[in-house]
């Protein structure tokens, strides 16, 4: 279908005013419907993915800490398209839109939040600590904050290696008080490694807003004692962000030099799944939701791709369909061996603990 | 046979296997241009340059996390704390990252790399620098623990810890750094998880490793000019454990007294005397003992500390104790 032959009447049922429509328009010149439309897609596959998540945690098929992403997918979507192959994305417990960007399979995504074998990591880590090194997904951290040296640590690897690879490490606005970051950003910084450090700053440290968290307000300000270069900006759109990304990703590989990049986002769900999220006001939500670039895409596609709602409606269809089956697979899946506990503990092989008077019953 | 220190027997290790494998490297405080806080990695600098010897701002946590990191892509990182006490503040990287990596990760990635440095009570550093850290270490499944008390050891265990596929806590001593004794020239291992019988004995087994080895042999010493004959083990090893040592010599003196730095509640003592008591209870004759600090800070004043420190007198009526002799 061309944009001549979509349907008339697709803008004519929203509401947005002119200042919107014209930030919108801009926005979004240069680019192809194809590539708008693939945008959408890719943050609606993250968004249903997670909206399932908070379905099967409520009916209780999923324990344990869940952090949706729902708010902030234009980032990983963003970071897929900035990113080369082999470079590494290290993250935080709130990474499911990373292994869905990265392309990691719903099924085992899925799997993996019910505990089940079949899960990206065996069902061993759970929500908290998705890790898929063949796509790029290097974790999966949930202490606040002790990934921030670790991804230093990849970057120092291809440093010494010559390796050409770009580390990418997230972290929420809540960790950047806590002493890893800095002990790890001073160490990025006096050895000049591949790394770009991202700031999804999404407003809330749990449930403590940034005026209680944040000495300074603008955590970039920070940069300038790294010796990193930094940018700040909202995030209304994929293509605005990976372009930026992309920019301190060349910084790192071309140059060697860290970016310290703070991204203003909102999550619209609570910090977890047990979190209500009192803290805030309707109003506030929903302010954040004009600037949600998910709902932002779907208002281009539909104000100036004039992509007819059936089209849109069967992208949607499709994507639910995706993500029910993986959650069905999911369901379904055996749960871990009982023998899968010896597992990856000591890299000798299966280990049953050191003394014999421990072990388990049966093992030698 | 070359006579070395166990300072120079660590710097052979490390130079050895540096050389072997271009994917080891050393980082932490003063390793380089300083040559070492105890002159362990003297000359290693001039040798392999700084893209191999790398000093470091003081950011334990910063530099634990990229040995980390670095180990997940495949080098072979050797971090130096400058004593195991400043690992406190890498505690999180070693017992989150270091020690799970492999399990959380399912087997994709692993941490083969050697945490190393002087560890336990040295002379009058005070409270926070006077503490021995295996007793959190062994605690964690994922890490192996070794403590070193010869030079002869010292190089074959290190070898064996960089050519690990695991996170190995490699322990030290500040006030053992010059003890002397023979290192081969030719190249040599030492597996893990195998105790050093240091002084053979029938009346009463010692078992201690690290810093506590000397306190033990020297009471083993006193004990033999009363006639009681002790049989001193080094574990070397804490975990993985020789257990079997332990009880195979249990079985022949039904008696045993635990020697070591560290304070007397949780910790490897404890541990060892639970197995003890367990896997060899029929055969002993007596309690088992544990000779070790204290249940105390450790205080600057010197007479205040020689009274917390396990001592060879203390050992000696340890075991004379477990021999009811008085």
């Amino acid at each position: 279908m061309t944009q001549s032959e979509a349907a008339p009447d697709a803008a004519s049922d929203s509401t947005v005013d002119a200042a919107y429509e014209a930030k919108l328009r801009a926005d979004y010149d240069g680019q192809s419907r194809e590539d708008v439309l693939r945008d959408y897609r890719e943050m609606l596959r993250i968004r249903r993915f997670e909206e399932a998540a908070a379905r099967a945690y409520t009916r209780g098929k999923i324990s344990g800490f869940l952090h949706l992403y729902i708010g902030q997918e234009a980032i990983a979507i963003a970071t897929q398209q900035a990113m080369e192959p082999g470079d590494r994305v290290v993250s935080t417990y709130r990474t499911h839109g990373f292994a869905i960007a990265l392309g990691s399979d719903p099924k085992a995504c899925a799997a993996e939040l019910f505990g089940k074998a079949a899960g990206l990591v065996g069902g061993v880590g759970g929500s908290m600590h998705f890790f898929d090194k063949e796509r790029g997904l290097w974790g999966g951290y949930a202490i606040v904050g002790n990934h921030i040296p670790v991804a230093a640590g990849h970057a120092f690897a291809s440093q010494y290696t010559g390796d050409g690879r770009v580390t990418l490490c997230f972290m929420g606005d809540g960790a950047v008080g806590i002493g890893p970051v800095h002990e790890g950003m001073t160490m990025a910084g006096i050895m000049k490694l591949p790394i770009v450090f991202v700031v999804e700053n999404n407003q809330y440290s749990m449930g403590t807003p940034l005026k209680r968290t944040l000495p300074v307000e603008d955590i970039t300000a920070r940069a300038a004692g790294y010796g990193f270069a930094s940018d700040r900006f909202h995030v209304t759109s994929v293509q605005e962000t990976r372009r930026r990304l992309g920019e301190a990703v060349e910084r790192a590989r071309k140059e060697g030099r860290p970016t310290l990049l703070e991204l203003i986002t909102y999550r619209f769900r609570g910090h977890s799944m047990s979190d209500p999220a009192k803290y805030r006001q309707k109003e506030e939500v929903e302010r954040w939701r004009l600037n949600d670039p998910l709902e932002r895409t779907l208002m281009a596609l539909k104000t100036i791709y004039q992509v007819p709602e059936q089209e849109l409606d069967a992208i949607d269809e499709t994507i639910v369909a995706e993500m029910d089956a993986a959650y069905d697979f999911a369901d379904k899946a055996p749960a871990p061996a009982p023998e899968a506990r010896f597992e990856n503990v000591m890299a000798e092989g299966p280990y049953y603990g050191d003394s014999a008077t421990t072990r388990p019953a049966g093992v030698e | 046979m070359p006579i070395l220190q166990i300072r120079q027997a660590i710097r052979d290790a490390m130079k050895e296997e540096m050389e072997r494998d271009e994917r080891v490297f050393l980082m932490g405080e003063e390793v380089g241009y300083y040559n070492g806080a105890y002159k362990c990695s003297e000359g290693l600098l001039d040798h392999f340059g700084p893209k191999r010897v790398i000093d470091t701002p003081i950011t334990e946590t910063g530099f634990a996390g990229i040995g980390i990191g670095a180990a997940m892509c495949g080098l072979r990182p050797i971090v130096e704390f400058m004593t195991f006490n400043f690992s406190a503040v890498a505690f999180d990287q070693i017992l989150n990252n270091a020690a799970k990596l492999r399990h959380m990760t399912h087997g994709q990635f692993g941490v083969p790399m050697v945490f190393r440095g002087p560890n336990a009570a040295a002379h009058m550093l005070g409270s926070t620098h006077s503490q021995a850290f295996e007793h959190f270490y062994a605690h964690i499944p994922g890490l192996k623990v070794i403590a070193i008390a010869t030079p002869y050891d010292a190089k074959g265990l290190l070898k064996t810890a960089i050519r690990d596929e695991n996170p190995v806590l490699f322990l030290e001593s500040e006030l053992m750094y010059s003890v002397k004794g023979e290192v081969p020239e030719e190249e040599y291992l030492i597996p893990f998880g195998q105790a050093d019988i240091k002084r053979p004995g029938d009346a009463v087994t010692v078992i201690t490793w690290g810093q506590g080895v000397p306190v033990a042999l020297k009471a083993a010493e006193l004990a033999a000019a009363e006639d009681l004959s002790c049989e001193v083990i080094d574990l070397r090893s804490i975990r993985p454990m020789d257990e079997a040592a332990i009880i195979a010599s249990v079985k022949k003196t039904n008696r045993a007294v635990v020697v070591y730095h560290g304070w007397p509640q949780g910790g490897v003592g404890c541990d060892i005397v639970a197995r003890i008591q367990e896997l060899a209870f029929d055969d002993l004759d007596a309690p088992v003992l544990r000779v070790c600090y204290e249940d105390l800070p450790m205080p600057y004043a010197e007479n205040l500390e020689n009274l917390i420190l396990p001592s060879p007198e203390r050992a000696l009526a340890a075991i004379r104790r477990v021999a009811y002799k008085r």
